[in-house]
């Protein structure tokens, strides 16, 4: 299986080329045979999993083929334990939003496209997660980002979709500049673009030791530069702002791509370059990518807080979620966020599939608007009221397992961290709650809302995804972690004992405190978000009153975007306008329309001198002709006898004239010979 | 230089010029066509007494000169002929043979 497994992102290229060209014409209208692929993938990646975990395993399988010869450069995939989980989280989430999908765009004008851009980012991602070689990691990171924006940007009718699809093109644009950059800082020091084997970039990562300013080394430098690409897809501060405004594409996108999997990437990236962090003796990237992290976690949480769009409040949810991943890998809680992203995968995008259906049955995002749905579409709030107890940490739930995973490792590395990481559990679950509430429970606040429940292809997706928001955790309990197992040898021998040195003899496992604290947390945030929303108890204008100012800043993003645009869009907007006015006036004006001008004035010139001397030569020939011709048509008067005259006079003349010469010139033998005729 | 005959060659040539010049000037000057074919006529007979005449004064005398002026008179016959029918033509078209009048010839 290991040999075929590049065959698994291939499918969905097939696929995406398929329905590129054929269309209306497949059946389901593109949607079957992108399904079919997908399925195909689902079917390759779970019988590659189990044969790989079946095994004990301590290289990844690597396989490369020559790509630019002569630059040592090479395309080839590898499996390891990381790219098994990722394969199945990717396949698994994209064939549920795929079966999904076709109940959700039913009657939509460009159906078959939706599908083959699904598929070619399915395509792209499964390539991102099965490459072996950090340039082909690259391509299919650009590819993934292009998908995006072509799906967020998808109903390009509506202006709003066009420029949230130009946001997030260009904001995650910034982030992997970084990203290109710590690319060719570890292929100039290591000499290649290969992850693993012999001469690749991890067996390698010594010749990075060279400490630089700060402490920091150059192993810790590419490592943060590829964190800035991380910074950028995963949308974490100060990059976060494209992720909230990409809900303006299909919901079932926002489940894939901007919940699951595509903004995934940036914590399997650094995943995945893990060992270049942990060469970084000094773990200074690592704090980095902690403190980013757990700042993240906190402040997109505390916007989650305050918005009204459902979608949006996921966002944030989301933004907020990979903080909490990219924190954990700041502590090394390296299978602990690997853990995080695999159950967040399946709880977030059953929820936002779950608020798809919700959007579907009411027609509106707004939760001001919804409220008492709980009767009117029990399968969506049933399921989703799973996902939203994993997402909140409930004990026994995926999402339980692994945030109390990473919350066990940061308590034993950073007390700072475990602390944000707790209040983050905390804020999570009063969002979250919030969000039901005011979703499925109470009174519908209007009137003219009439609810449905959502079709079955839609509605089965939501259950298969929830049973799994409870189900995937119990591979990584803390009390058997098979999880922690197969992945800790990811790292290969040298950076597994590496980490293992760094936590400092911490074995992870089960933590009465950690578990008592994160419950805790956990359920005050679902106790404040009932008293306040259920059970009004506390009313929320009173606490309006004193947190306003906090209520208005926290709604409004806490002003980022504005921020934004005063200072870098508008710094931009200038520069624009000053190489404007540079390019109209002294490029534009002074240089072309100054040669332009001259080259006027000299074919003014030279068109003078073609008219009146070139031209007057011509003429004069012409005129010169004309004037003989005028003189000389008198003599043709038409009477023979003048011509007779003409003819006798020039004959006497011509012969005088002969003579004349002959006799002054004194040839004799001619004068002679006239003299003669005479003599006759 | 005497032939045969006691008479200078120059008799013969100047009786061939003084036609030659009579014919000539009738061919300038006489207004009818009929006119300039008769001094065609007599130009042609000019010619013809100075081919005999060279023909028969010759060191060694040839017949050629007299051959040559049957040839000449064929010639003048098929002239008059055509000569002839053009004037009837311009006759035709014209009513007159006048030759100051016919300058159809004038582009």
């Amino acid at each position: 299986m290991t040999e075929i497994a590049w065959l698994i992102p291939i499918i969905p290229v097939i696929a995406f080329v398929m329905i590129i060209a054929f269309g209306r014409r497949l059946p389901g209208e593109g949607a079957y045979i992108a399904i079919a692929g997908m399925l195909a993938s689902l079917g390759m990646s779970i019988a590659l999993a189990g044969q790989w975990f079946a095994q004990a395993h301590t290289e990844p399988f690597s396989k490369s083929a020559n790509w630019m010869p002569g630059l040592s450069v090479n395309m080839g995939y590898s499996v390891d334990a990381l790219s098994c989980v990722m394969l199945l989280v990717v396949t698994i989430v994209a064939s549920m939003v795929m079966i999904y999908s076709i109940g959700y765009m039913h009657g939509d004008k460009r159906f078959p496209r939706y599908f083959a851009y699904l598929s070619l980012f399915a395509a792209a991602m499964l390539t991102l997660v099965i490459a072996n070689n950090i340039l082909l990691m690259f391509m299919a990171w650009e590819l993934v980002g292009l998908t995006s924006y072509l799906l967020i940007g998808f109903w390009f009718e509506k202006r709003s979709a066009m420029r949230a699809a130009k946001k997030a093109f260009l904001v995650t644009r910034v982030g992997d500049v970084g990203f290109l950059a710590g690319l060719v800082l570890l292929y100039l020091h290591t000499g290649s673009f290969d992850l693993f084997g012999a001469t690749g970039i991890f067996e390698n990562l010594s010749k990075m030791q060279v400490i630089g300013p700060l402490g920091l080394s150059l192993a810790g430098l590419a490592g943060l530069l590829l964190f800035c690409g991380a910074i950028g897809k995963s949308a974490q501060f100060p990059l976060h702002i494209w992720l909230p405004d990409a809900m303006e594409g299909p919901t079932p996108v926002s489940a894939l791509i901007h919940a699951a999997t595509m903004v995934a990437a940036g914590v399997y990236l650094v995943a995945r370059m893990y060992p270049v962090f942990l060469a970084d003796t000094s773990h200074i990237a690592l704090n980095v990518v902690a403190y980013v992290g757990a700042f993240t976690a906190l402040f997109a949480a505390s916007i989650g807080i305050a918005q009204n769009d459902i979608k949006r409040v996921l966002a944030y949810s989301t933004v907020s979620q990979l903080g909490y991943m990219i924190m954990a890998l700041g502590v090394l809680g390296y299978v602990a966020a690997i853990f995080h992203l695999m159950t967040h995968a399946f709880f977030k995008a059953q929820l936002f599939l779950g608020s798809g259906s919700v959007i579907h049955g009411t027609g509106t995002q707004d939760i001001r608007q919804m409220g008492g749905l709980r009767k009117k579409m029990p399968w969506t709030y049933w399921t989703f009221l799973i996902s939203t107890l994993s997402l909140c940490g409930i004990p026994f739930t995926a999402g339980g397992f692994s945030k109390e995973e990473i919350l066990t490792v940061a308590f034993a590395n950073n007390p700072i961290i475990f602390f944000a990481g707790t209040l983050g559990a905390f804020m999570t679950a009063f969002y979250m709650f919030r969000l039901v509430y005011k979703t499925f429970h109470g009174e519908p606040r209007n009137k003219d809302v009439h609810a449905h429940e959502s079709p079955k292809v839609m509605l089965v997706p939501l259950g298969i995804l929830a049973g799994l928001a409870i189900v995937a955790g119990f591979v990584g309990t803390p009390f058997n972690n098979l999880f922690e197992h197969s992945m800790i040898p990811v790292l290969g021998a040298q950076f597994a004992g590496e980490l293992e040195r760094s936590m400092n003899g911490f074995a992870p496992g089960f933590n009465l405190i950690v578990f008592a604290i994160a419950t805790t947390a956990a359920l005050g945030g679902i106790g404040l978000a009932t008293i306040i929303w259920l059970v009004p108890i506390l009313k929320i204008e009173k606490l309006e009153r004193p947190f306003g100012w906090l209520a208005k800043l926290v709604e409004n993003k806490y002003y980022i975007d504005e921020f934004y645009n005063a200072t870098i869009i508008r710094a931009l907007m200038i520069s624009a306008a000053v190489a404007y006015w540079f390019d109209r006036w002294v490029i534009d004006y002074l240089i072309v329309n100054g040669v332009g001008y001259l080259t006027l004035v000299a074919s003014a010139a030279w068109s003078w001198f073609d008219r009146n001397v070139v031209d007057g030569l011509v003429n004069l020939v012409a005129w010169t002709t004309g004037f003989v011709g005028r003189s000389i048509r008198y003599l043709q008067t038409g009477v023979t006898q003048q011509y007779m005259f003409l003819l006798v006079v020039s004959v006497l003349i011509i012969s005088l004239a002969v003579l004349g010469v002959a006799m002054l010139s004194g040839d004799r033998a001619e004068a002679a010979w006239i003299h003669l005729s005479f003599r006759f | 230089m005497h032939s045969a005959y006691g008479i200078p060659i120059w008799w013969f040539l100047t009786v061939g010029a003084m036609l030659f010049c009579i014919g000539l000037m009738g061919m300038m000057i006489r207004r009818s066509a009929v006119g300039m074919l008769l001094s065609i006529e007599l130009m042609l007979n000019a010619a013809n007494i100075n081919l005999v005449a060279f023909g028969s004064y010759l060191k060694t005398p040839v017949i050629a000169g007299q051959i040559f002026t049957i040839f000449v008179i064929t010639l003048a016959a098929a002239e008059a002929a055509v000569g002839l029918a053009i004037v009837i033509n311009i006759y035709r078209l014209e009513q007159h043979i006048d030759a100051d009048k016919i300058t159809a010839m004038k582009l």
